[in-house]
């Protein structure tokens, strides 16, 4: 049983530390992620510049920092969406268990699942290469399924307890079931999948600017970063190291978190 | 009808399920691009030059492309009915031919993927479970590292490894036998940490039970333990965890083709996104979504050929 919480602990430790580098790296010490400095190519860590230079002499710090904040931010923020509106759906079609509302839902999930998430997240970026917003609402779009099936199972069971058909047989409506009775005890649920979510969501955007059809450069973006760097790996490995190990690292922390150990 | 007709039915819907999906998306993709259509389809065909005014209003009259949208949308999916996918605008050729080249490779990498993974995998699996100990916990902590590294992040540290520092293989290519370890151990080894877990959950809940317990009590030697009561139960969650490695699979035939320029349909899509080459990103999208179908169906046919249970009803 010590084994849970600790690998849980682990994973929140990193990922407290990747958000304080996030978030703090910045205030630290004043650089711009785009300011280049051709002077001061692929450096090594140094005083100056504490995690070194990168092939155009931009500070690898203010990049790691700045592109963790917007693979985070745009992971979570997506997550977000997708987990209200799939455990909202779910919760529909919960209690319209087997009618109409429940059957189209639950076909519009099979539906989503159709194609592997990667897929779907590409062709809607396709609409606008290098923009934002389709990554967006393509990460939302496969997301929300991650959210609408787990938590319909536990909903389905759930609204046939008896203390929800005493609540019902009292008079309280749907929203305060779903409020008291359901919401309360998803949440541990819930906050499982967002974690597994967030975390699959960092791979997608890095995944994607990596291949070419995500965000793209002068963006600091783990993945374009990777490929940027590459030509210059046997001069500066540590470099191309870098923001491999802030991806691993931030991945593995999000799993740590949402897994009890086990799953991982 | 049988379990098994019952079963391929269902794929069969999702299989049109891919199609509708990928020809709307595909839809959107051209009705959003800027610039006329027409004009743009009359300086494909006649130059740019004699793109005239006149040949793109022949040309919208001759398409139909001053209809209502849906209108359109109904000749565009109907044309995917017919798998009529086009010409790419790129190379000028039929989408449909150079899909025909490009899927063996995507398939023979995929399914040396696959063997490659279960090869490894899952006889690590079965011996963490009954070993336990030391070898355990170690596969663990490999399993979850693994499971946390990108499938671009693997293929990148073979490549510079293997390719790059040591010089044993070269780093892309296609034509020899020697390009082929480094993209399929890419997909096998996440592929591997996947089925190894799987296994040894598996294999641990069968010796957990009652009639694995007795027949070790009996006196039964490991290896018929493993044999007559281990593999067929445990192979049962892990065929059909299968499902869920290949979402894993085509995704990361997407990346691994692209990182080391193999000629499969992953990286003809992702060339087609780059160029904007609509009829090509819906033909390769459809024909990635129809292999993980087809995948799909197979792993099913497979559950039910292992578990007698589910061919009842």
């Amino acid at each position: 049983m010590t084994a849970i919480p600790l690998s849980r602990l682990a994973g929140a430790l990193l990922l407290a530390a990747i958000l304080a580098f996030a978030l703090l790296g910045p205030l630290l010490i004043d650089a711009d992620p785009l300011r280049q400095n051709l002077r001061a190519t692929l450096r090594p860590p140094s005083g100056e510049f504490l995690l070194g230079t990168d092939h155009l002499g931009r500070s690898m710090l203010a990049r790691l920092a700045s592109a963790a904040r917007l693979s985070l931010g745009l992971a979570a923020a997506a997550v977000l969406l997708a987990g209200v509106i799939g455990t909202a759906l779910a919760a529909l079609a919960a209690a319209a268990r087997g009618r109409a509302a429940d059957r189209a839902l639950s076909g519009l999930c099979d539906a989503t699942m159709a194609l592997p998430g990667l897929l779907t997240v590409v062709l809607i970026a396709a609409l606008a290469p290098g923009q934002l917003w389709p990554l967006y609402a393509g990460l939302v779009a496969t997301q929300w399924v991650e959210f609408f099936r787990p938590v319909r199972a536990f909903a389905a069971g759930r609204l046939a307890a008896p203390d929800v058909e005493a609540a019902r047989l009292f008079g309280f409506g749907g929203w305060h079931v779903f409020r008291r009775h359901l919401l309360p005890e998803l949440a541990p649920l819930i906050g499982t999948l967002a974690a597994f979510g967030v975390a699959s969501a960092v791979l997608a955007v890095s995944t994607l600017s990596f291949v070419g059809i995500g965000l793209r450069p002068p963006t600091p973006e783990l993945g374009s970063m990777m490929v940027e760097l590459l030509p210059h790996y046997a001069d500066a490995p540590w470099q191309l190291l870098a923001p491999a190990a802030l991806i691993f690292a931030t991945v593995l922390g999000l799993r740590l978190v949402a897994s009890a150990g086990d799953e991982a | 009808m049988g379990a098994l007709t019952r079963v391929l039915a269902g794929r069969l819907a999702q299989a049109v399920m891919v199609a509708l999906l990928v020809g709307i998306a595909s839809f959107a993709i051209v009705e959003m691009l800027p610039g006329d259509q027409a004009f743009r389809i009359a300086a494909a065909r006649y130059g740019e030059d004699l793109a005239s005014a006149r040949a793109a209003a022949t040309v919208r009259a001759e398409l139909g492309l001053d209809r209502p949208w849906p209108a359109r949308l109904a000749v565009w999916l109907g044309q995917i009915a017919t798998l009529d996918l086009g010409v790419s605008l790129v190379s000028g050729e039929d989408v449909i031919e150079e899909l025909s080249l490009q899927l063996g490779a995507t398939v023979g990498l995929s399914l040396l993927a696959l063997g490659l993974s279960a090869l490894v995998g899952v006889p690590l699996g079965i011996a963490m479970a009954m070993r336990g100990g030391a070898l355990d916990a170690a596969g663990l902590v490999v399993a979850a590292a693994l499971r946390a590294t990108p499938a671009y992040l693997i293929g990148l540290g073979l490549m510079l490894l293997i390719a790059v520092q040591w010089g044993l293989l070269p780093a892309a290519g296609y034509d020899n036998a020697a390009a082929w370890p480094l993209p399929a151990a890419t997909l096998a080894i996440g592929l591997a940490a996947m089925s190894m877990r799987v296994t040894r959950e598996a294999a641990a809940r069968v010796l957990a039970r009652a009639d694995t317990h007795f027949a070790r009590t009996k006196g039964l030697a490991e290896g018929a333990v493993l044999r007559r009561h281990v593999l067929r139960n445990a192979a049962v969650p892990v065929v059909a965890y299968m499902g869920v490695q290949l979402v894993w699979l085509v995704e990361g035939v997407v990346v691994v083709e692209s990182l080391f320029a193999w000629p499969g349909i992953g990286h003809a899509l992702v060339h087609a996104v780059v160029a904007r080459d609509v009829p090509m990103i819906q033909g390769t999208a459809l024909a990635m979504g129809l292999i993980f179908v087809a995948l799909n169906a197979a792993v099913d046919a497979l559950c039910l050929a292992l578990d007698p249970r589910g061919r009842r009803e």
